[in-house]
């Protein structure tokens, strides 16, 4: 009964973007010894759920969101240590590098993306903005990710998106990842264009693209 | 006879102008801003100002910002092709191009956007320089059928093929100003003439907030060294990358724009730089930058107005609109942004024929945008008194039911006072329904086609197209393409 309630108010902590009292449930439950998979599953997942719920329904705007993962981002930083320890089995959802590619100091989108990666259990790792197209896979070999996320907010600097898929066809590594493309001036046509793996258009679309691109792997 | 009133706008009382250019400076000072590139940190070095080199930070002072707006000109003069015509940007002129580096074109067929190709360029091109209303040509579209390395030095190729208007343009890399550079040297003959004469606009956008990436403050320095003005296009997002309140991102907005133009006098004192931006007031539901928002709008007219107390040429994206078609919204936000745009006295207005936020440009959007473009153009003309009694003579002379039409005063002064737009039905219901009860985009499709079909190409000199064409080809060389895409098929 006092955990369903606990539960209930790390949802709530989480709708309401209060990151406080989202790391204040965090901690309580940690001390109550309440199973930190549980914890983030029935008490925070469906908070931030529901958050891209209200935000596509239009009730909520992206400063209601970005608080939102912002409060779950902290939440998960005090479980996941403890999760690591205790049951390593469940693991996180996949591992993610992303960036904005170089020659582009924007990254405003990319943070947005990153941000609802990780407030969704993803293991992210933000390589920032001018991200030269050899640190992706660097980093993507040194952490063994799943996917490459890469950004560009320049029509100038979208061209590093395909050079990005051309290099990984180079160094015969094309099979190895999934890459997804995003930023202002990318659509569909030209992710499929350049043959990417997929494109999102916002960054709860990113979520489930995401989600999706993996599932599909597993089955494979 | 009494002179007209020229009817202006302004949204900032002078004490509110004087604020935001005080907290500008103050942000320069204390915070700075970021600057990626080599040259461009040692002429701030040089020049005085604080430089971070480890983090590529700068911090400028009063003083040092005072001294290089003194530098600037007040009153820039743009020439056409043929170095002839010439236009003001200062004062309260206005003078609308394209909006520029779309991405996309809407088809006219499918109604869809999709990739332009050099046939595209070619056709909006020909169409700009045809437009009455449009003083300057753009190069409007990103051309997907050349390489990307060239795409930014092949617009200005077509453009300076088939147009005798000025061109704003920019680089989309470094290595591409000095063919650009080159080939507006071929038309003028050479580097002095092009000096004395400018010809080009080059857009530097600063990323927001406070940053010059190397590519944006090379094209500063490069352009002030052959004396081109360089548009500085700020473009804080309220609420993602800029303070959400207006004046909030008004202040980020006068910091970029006058860090940019002590970059380009270090590099060049006295050369031309204009105030511009397209900034946007973030939409914080879709994460889009809506040009047609009224907030747009008004933080573009207030910039324009922060410009003009500054003593600078201005500039904003307006006279757009966000909308996928040519549609009601289309309308709506284009006429709302060229309008407030005229009343606001901003030089170089950029936005015709552009949708989806800036990324399509449309060819009947533009026919249509002209026409919008003229009816904003005729409200600044305001209202003059043309003769004196002004009503009274009529009466005297032909008694109590004067034949107006027929009177030689009104042949002499219609067209003066009346502007004509062919594209604007105004004609009976029984005509309109005689003429195939067309919507003004059907109308727009066939005056496009006409218009291209009626008229040949504007071409310049033979000696000067081949010497445009030598430098384009063997660019296009370096980067495999073997031959340039034909220029022929221009609708």
């Amino acid at each position: 009964m006092e955990k369903e309630k606990i539960f209930a108010q790390m949802n709530q902590a989480i709708i309401d973007g209060n990151e406080e009292e989202a790391v204040r449930l965090a901690r309580q439950a940690l001390e109550l010894k309440l199973d930190p998979s549980e914890v983030i599953e029935k008490g925070y997942v469906p908070g931030i759920q529901k958050v891209g719920e209200l935000w596509e329904k239009g009730e909520y705007f992206l400063p209601e969101l970005i608080t939102s993962s912002e409060a779950m981002k902290a939440a998960l930083a005090i479980l996941e240590p403890e999760l690591k320890s205790r049951e390593k089995s469940l693991g996180v959802k996949g591992k993610i590098v992303i960036g904005t590619v170089e020659g582009d100091i924007h990254d405003i989108g990319k943070n947005i993306v990153a941000s609802m990666l990780q407030a969704s259990g993803f293991e992210v790792y933000d390589l920032g903005a001018d991200v030269k197209l050899e640190k992706f896979i660097d980093k993507a070999e040194e952490v063994g990710a799943d996917i490459i996320g890469l950004s560009a907010l320049l029509t100038t600097t979208m061209i590093g998106q395909k050079k990005f898929i051309d290099l990984l066809i180079q160094r015969q590594l094309r099979d190895r990842y999934l890459v997804i493309v995003g930023g202002a001036p990318v659509n569909s046509d030209w992710a499929t264009k350049i043959g990417a793996d997929g494109y999102a258009e916002n960054a709860v679309a990113a979520v489930y693209l995401v989600q999706e691109l993996l599932a599909k792997t597993k089955r494979r | 006879m009494i002179a007209p009133v020229r009817p202006k706008i302004s949204l900032l009382s002078r004490e509110l102008v004087q604020k935001i250019i005080d907290e500008a400076l103050l942000l320069l000072e204390k915070i700075g801003v970021f600057v990626e590139n080599e040259e461009a940190l040692s002429l701030l070095g040089e020049a005085g100002a604080k430089v971070k080199r480890e983090y590529q930070r700068v911090y400028l002072t009063d003083s040092l910002v005072k001294m290089c707006l003194d530098k600037a000109p007040k009153i820039v003069h743009l020439y056409d092709r043929e170095g002839q015509k010439s236009f003001i940007l200062g004062k309260d002129e206005v003078h609308f191009n394209p909006g520029s580096a779309a991405i996309s074109i809407l088809d006219s067929e499918t109604h869809s956007l999709r990739s332009p190709e050099t046939s595209d360029l070619v056709k909006l091109i020909r169409l700009t320089d045809l437009l009455p209303h449009l003083d300057f040509q753009s190069t409007a579209l990103v051309p997907s059928d050349v390489p990307q390395e060239i795409a930014d030095s092949y617009r200005l190729y077509v453009a300076l093929h088939f147009s005798s208007k000025p061109v704003v343009t920019g680089t989309f890399r470094v290595e591409s100003f000095k063919v650009m550079k080159d080939m507006l040297t071929a038309v003028r003959g050479s580097e002095n003439e092009l000096m004395k004469k400018p010809l080009a606009i080059f857009d530097a956008c600063p990323s927001p907030p406070l940053k010059w990436s190397n590519l944006t403050a090379q094209s500063l320095i490069d352009a002030a060294r052959c004396g081109q003005p360089s548009e500085l296009i700020s473009m804080g997002m309220t609420g993602a990358t800029s303070p959400v309140t207006i004046t909030g991102t008004l202040v980020q907005h006068v910091a970029e724009n006058l860090s940019g133009l002590v970059i380009v006098q270090l590099a060049q004192p006295g050369a031309p730089v204009i105030f511009g931006g397209s900034p946007s007031s973030f939409d914080l539901r879709f994460g889009t930058t809506p040009m047609g928002a009224m907030e747009t709008m008004m933080i573009d007219i207030a910039s324009a107005q922060i410009g003009q107390e500054l003593g600078l040429p201005t500039h904003a994206y307006m006279g757009l609109s966000d909308s996928k078609l040519v549609d009601c919204q289309a309308g709506l936000e284009t006429a709302s942004g060229a309008l407030l745009a005229a009343l606001a006295g901003i030089n170089v207005v950029s936005g015709p024929g552009m949708l989806a936020f800036e990324s399509a440009q449309s060819l009947e959007k533009l026919l249509i945008d002209d026409a919008i473009c003229g009816q904003a153009l005729r409200l600044i003309e305001g209202i003059a008194q043309r003769d004196e009694p002004m009503a009274l003579f009529f009466f005297e002379e032909q008694g109590e039911w004067p034949n107006f039409l027929a009177h030689p005063h009104t042949r002499k002064w219609y067209r003066h006072e009346h502007k004509y737009f062919a594209i604007l039905d105004r004609k009976t219901y029984d005509s309109w329904v005689a003429d195939g009860r067309k919507d003004i985009v059907q109308r727009a499709k066939e005056e496009v086609k006409r218009l291209l079909a009626s008229s040949s190409p504007n071409f310049p000199p033979r000696d000067i197209l081949n010497e445009l064409k030598k430098i384009m080809t063997s660019e296009a060389k370096r980067y495999g393409l073997e031959s340039l895409p034909s220029l022929n098929e221009s609708g």
